[in-house]
């Protein structure tokens, strides 16, 4: 593996993003036709599309302006959605750090769940790999995933844009965020942050601009951390 | 909606600049530093802690009926809850919730 080239790096990172357009394409779909029966125009559909690339930030601001919770909270929440993606930035940063700013710069624009996770696999793995190859190797994931995830968003605003308001389709969207959510429910913790987060939203509703959201929010995440805490202290008395 | 499109426009440029400061934070700016523990244990958190919260009152007080608890919608959620948990498969979860949704909206009326 030491003879890896940028360029068989650049083609073993669009192989292993193959599997993932059967995530990006149907989500990007969805997100297309979300945000256009929550009133988004074309322009602002795939412009937002294009330059966010984080479908759940993306949801969480459209169902805040559905809302008409005031433009700061909106952006606020929808950015808390992706603080996630600094553990990325920091997780890679040891590999592909030491690249031009340009390309770090390029690299951080497209960096989302997806890319990270295989990524992180392949760049722990063959630590033999030059920077250039793991430059190549990233950009082959971007280059595979991100133009599907946009020209699905394209897609799904036609077909959004067909669908005549009468046909329920108000309940995508929490639906979606449901679908989003379950799968990441892995342990005791995480699941201990939703429950908090749902009933301290729900008991906080009284507070405007959907403020009582992000106490919530805040809460539910020191919650979970605690919880992991206990479980980690106990399992270490166990052993 | 009744966002004007500046409005709109600003959302989405903000949201556009802030996603990418935050991706850019560690690869572009900060460098080779290492995260304190502590901070690590609570962003693994934020997307269940914000999500769940967002869609709560969705579910029990939807829009559509006039911000009525509506049975069908409470039992398409739990379905779409229970299919993405056991699935742990995103799309199963939507197309399963939506299903459920229209049959109950059927069956109940």
């Amino acid at each position: 593996m030491s003879s890896t080239t940028p360029k068989s790096a650049f083609w073993l990172g669009v192989r292993d993003a193959l599997p993932f357009i059967l995530i990006a394409a149907p989500f990007g779909l969805l997100f297309g036709v979300v945000a256009s029966e929550a009133g988004l125009d074309m322009a602002q559909l795939m412009v937002m599309t294009s330059v966010v690339i984080a479908g759940a930030s993306q949801f969480t601001a459209l169902q805040l302006m559905s809302d008409n919770a005031p433009t700061l909270v909106v952006v606020a929440t929808a950015l808390a959605v992706n603080l996630r993606m600094t553990m990325y930035s920091a997780a890679l940063t040891p590999h592909i750090g030491k690249a031009t700013l340009w390309k770090r710069a390029l690299m951080s624009f497209f960096l989302f769940d997806q890319n990270y996770g295989i990524s992180i696999l392949r760049f722990e793995k063959h630590t033999d790999w030059s920077l250039d190859a793991k430059v190549a190797y990233f950009i082959g994931t971007i280059v595979t995933i991100s133009p599907i995830w946009i020209i699905a968003g394209f897609v799904g605003a036609l077909v959004g844009s067909a669908i005549p308001p009468e046909a329920g389709l108000d309940f995508a969207l929490p639906i979606t965020f449901i679908a989003m959510v379950a799968p990441a429910l892995r342990t005791v913790a995480h699941i201990a942050a939703a429950v908090t987060s749902v009933a301290l939203t729900l008991a906080f509703s009284f507070i405007p601009y959907s403020l009582g959201l992000i106490l919530a929010a805040l809460i539910a995440m020191a919650v979970g951390a605690w919880i992991e805490v206990q479980i980690t202290k106990r399992q270490g008395t166990l052993l | 909606m009744t966002f004007d499109p500046f409005q709109t426009w600003l959302i989405i440029f903000a949201l556009g600049i802030g996603t990418f400061l935050i991706r850019f934070s560690f690869i572009g700016l900060v460098g080779d530093k290492e995260f304190p523990e502590w901070v690590l244990r609570l962003l693994r958190y934020t997307p269940v802690a914000v999500m769940p919260g967002l869609v709560a009152p969705l579910v029990l007080w939807p829009s559509a009926t006039g911000g009525e608890p509506d049975a069908a919608r409470i039992i398409a959620a739990f379905a779409a809850l229970f299919i993405g948990y056991f699935s742990k498969n995103l799309l199963w979860a939507v197309i399963g919730g939506i299903s459920i949704l229209y049959l109950a909206m059927f069956l109940i009326g």
